[in-house]
């Protein structure tokens, strides 16, 4: 018997029951399309936390307390000790290829202004801070260097707080109170919107670095440096500069750990996307146990078609059907059954990537591997779940499926 | 052995189908029924045989023994001298394919599927491309008069267009023996003699070897030898009684 002749024998049979087929193919369907979308979600979400992380400035480096140890961000902050102005002034004058350097502070705090009242995070930053987050105002100005000798009462506010606290008024030139620290507003802070992390990124305060010493935490002692290099090409320089640098001053001898960390944007967005990579491949493992059920129910519906025609096959034994006859048609049915399944499972989970990537806000990706193993995984069901239905087809002896009634 | 020397000596003498000491024996310890207790029968080349008995005298037993569907428990069935349980599945699935004809009480055609489509069917699965299946399937229907109903549907056909169907689906490979179980079972009398006479053409015109199981003594009238099964026995074996049943129109 020829293929081709088989495989009208099986589109024929299929045809027949086209709802029967239809739903049978539904289990394979689901099971395809969720892991498209799936995957493409993962890899979109991944994107996306990757693509925030560079735009925190791509030349960024971060040094923070703390040896690089296990931590993804950094060590324990309690055993190691912070940083100092001179760090921070030595790495500007030392490291070539360091061209901002800007010391960070933060506190979560309440802010007031006239009869309203917002709990959001301050910063203390040196003016370098802006350069190095490439970020500037929207309106009014930003703090320079002029207010950090001064440690002048001046901040800049996120559009969140302008939203919240000052609704129609206009912030710049109001006085804001933040943690008994009377300041005027001299600037809106350019918006950033929601981070990936969930963050509100214009939910911030920010106060030149001395004044948040002086007034706010009353210490000295720097927890964060943010530097960015010359040149992107240069980045791996700077961090072995910093490294050199800190660890001199820092007097960590040669066969001891660094009791600091220096990370750059490649580093976080390796450390975010194994994070996203996990979650991703999570996702599409359960995503590809349904597509086992479906292949379960393929076996489940060919199992009673197999008993119900089991005359007919008689019939086709009786006119000369050899069991491999038998055989490969239903193998090819349960087959078909997978295959059109697995087509429209990938139609459907790239409509569906595309609606869930608009609905997220993350960029469309197209796994396109992930459609190739999850079609060719489809397939594969379909064979080893038809094998079983099929060969119980084809070992029936041609009297006894005659009789059959 | 005797039975290979005789094959090969006189290729031309060995029945064409021969059983020797049949028994067909059903299930097992108290349910066990025995249909065939020791047949021996020979049957020639271009023969027309009506197997007759009552109902369970293991005449459709020995008839699905003879067309492969089915295999002793115990004795020797000969095809041109060739021992039948010696050969494998497939080959039997050949030899139902392109030597044997089937025709059934039931008719046993595939439902939703047009004539031609289950006339074209031994074809399939003898591996004939399609176009020479399509004009051989015509040619069958043709034959049994049913040209111009090719795409009816069994159940838009009465029951001896239905019967007409099968014998084209029977004849459609060109087989050397036609074996009939009651084709007549479930038609009315008219219709009854109309496939009869159909199937006695066909034995006297193409020479086609008509092996039919029947009850019924006036269609058995039709054959020339009757062989009478009773409780897994031939009792009797020879030429039709002519004079008193002699009426077949």
């Amino acid at each position: 018997m020829r293929l081709r002749d088989t495989f009208g024998l099986a589109l024929t049979a299929l045809s027949r029951n086209k709802m029967r087929s239809l739903l049978t193919t539904l289990g394979v369907v689901i099971g395809v399309s969720a892991v498209i979308m799936m995957q493409a979600l993962g890899m979109g979400a991944t994107d996306k936390v990757t693509g925030e992380i560079a735009g925190m400035g791509s030349n960024m480096l971060v040094v923070t307390p703390g040896g690089s140890g296990r931590q993804p961000f950094g060590g324990s902050l309690l055993s190691a000790p912070l940083f100092e102005r001179a760090d921070l002034n030595a790495i500007l004058e030392e490291c070539e290829a360091v061209r901002y350097a800007a010391a960070t502070n933060s506190r979560a705090v309440n802010a007031v202004y006239g009869d309203r009242s917002r709990s959001t995070t301050l910063y203390g930053v040196t003016p370098d801070w802006y350069a190095v987050r490439e970020w500037g105002v929207g309106r009014g100005r930003l703090l320079d260097h002029e207010d950090e000798q001064q440690a002048g009462k001046r901040c800049l506010i996120g559009e969140t707080i302008v939203r919240d606290l000052f609704e129609d008024q206009a912030p710049l030139g109001a006085e804001l109170r933040v943690h008994d620290l009377n300041c005027e507003v001299v600037g809106v802070l350019e918006e950033r919107g929601t981070s990936t992390f969930g963050q509100d990124q214009d939910d911030v305060i920010v106060l030149p670095y001395s004044t948040f010493a002086r007034r706010i935490s009353g210490s000295e002692s720097i927890g964060l440096i943010m530097t960015s290099a010359v040149r992107e090409d240069r980045i791996t320089e700077a961090k072995e500069e910093i490294e050199a640098l800190l660890r001199q001053r820092r007097h960590i001898l040669v066969d001891e750990d660094d009791d600091f960390s220096v990370r750059d944007m490649r580093e976080m967005q390796r450390v975010m996307s194994s994070v996203t990579g996990v979650l991703t491949t999570l996702l599409a493992s359960v995503a590809a146990i349904s597509l086992l059920v479906g292949g379960i129910g393929i076996m489940n519906i060919m199992l009673v078609s197999v008993t119900e025609r089991t005359r007919e096959i008689g019939i086709r034994m009786a006119v000369g059907a050899r069991g491999s006859d038998i055989l490969q048609q239903f193998l090819l049915e349960a087959i078909t059954l997978a295959a059109v399944g697995g087509v429209i499972g990938v139609l459907i989970g790239l409509g569906g990537a595309y609606g869930l990537a608009q609905a997220f806000g993350l960029p469309m990706r197209v796994p396109l591997t992930g459609t190739g193993v999850a079609f060719a995984f489809a397939v594969v069901v379909g064979v080893l779940f038809g094998v079983f239905p099929a060969r119980k087809a084809a070992r029936l002896r041609p009297i006894e499926a005659l009789r059959f009634e | 052995m005797a039975g290979a020397a005789t094959q090969d000596q006189e290729r031309g003498e060995a029945p064409l189908l021969e059983l020797r000491g049949i028994t067909k024996v059903y299930g097992e310890g108290a349910a066990e029924v025995r249909a065939l207790r020791g047949v021996d029968l020979r049957i020639d080349r271009g023969e027309f045989v009506a197997i007759l008995g009552t109902s369970g005298c293991g005449k459709s037993t020995a008839m699905n023994i003879l067309g492969c569907l089915d295999v002793p428990t115990t004795g020797q069935y000969l095809l041109e001298g060739v021992a039948v349980e010696s050969l494998s599945g497939d080959v039997l699935a050949a030899l139902r394919n392109r030597r044997f004809g089937f025709i059934f009480q039931g008719f046993n055609l595939l439902r939703r599927t047009s004539a031609i489509d289950n006339v074209e069917l031994p074809l399939i699965y003898a591996g004939v491309p399609r176009r020479e299946r399509i004009e051989r399937s015509r040619r069958a229907l043709a034959t049994v008069g049913l040209g111009g109903r090719e795409r009816a549907r069994p159940n838009q056909l009465s029951g001896g267009q239905q019967q007409r169907v099968a014998i084209a689906r029977a004849l459609v490979s060109d087989p050397e023996v036609i074996l009939a179980d009651e084709p007549t079972g479930n038609l009315d009398s008219k219709t009854s003699h109309e496939i009869m006479g159909l199937l006695a053409r066909l034995n006297r015109e193409s020479g086609q070897t008509l092996i039919m199981v029947t009850h019924d003594a006036d269609i058995a009238a039709y054959a020339p030898r009757h062989v009478v099964f009773r409780d897994g026995h031939v009792i009797a074996d020879g030429p039709a009684p002519k004079p008193a049943e002699g009426a077949a129109p």
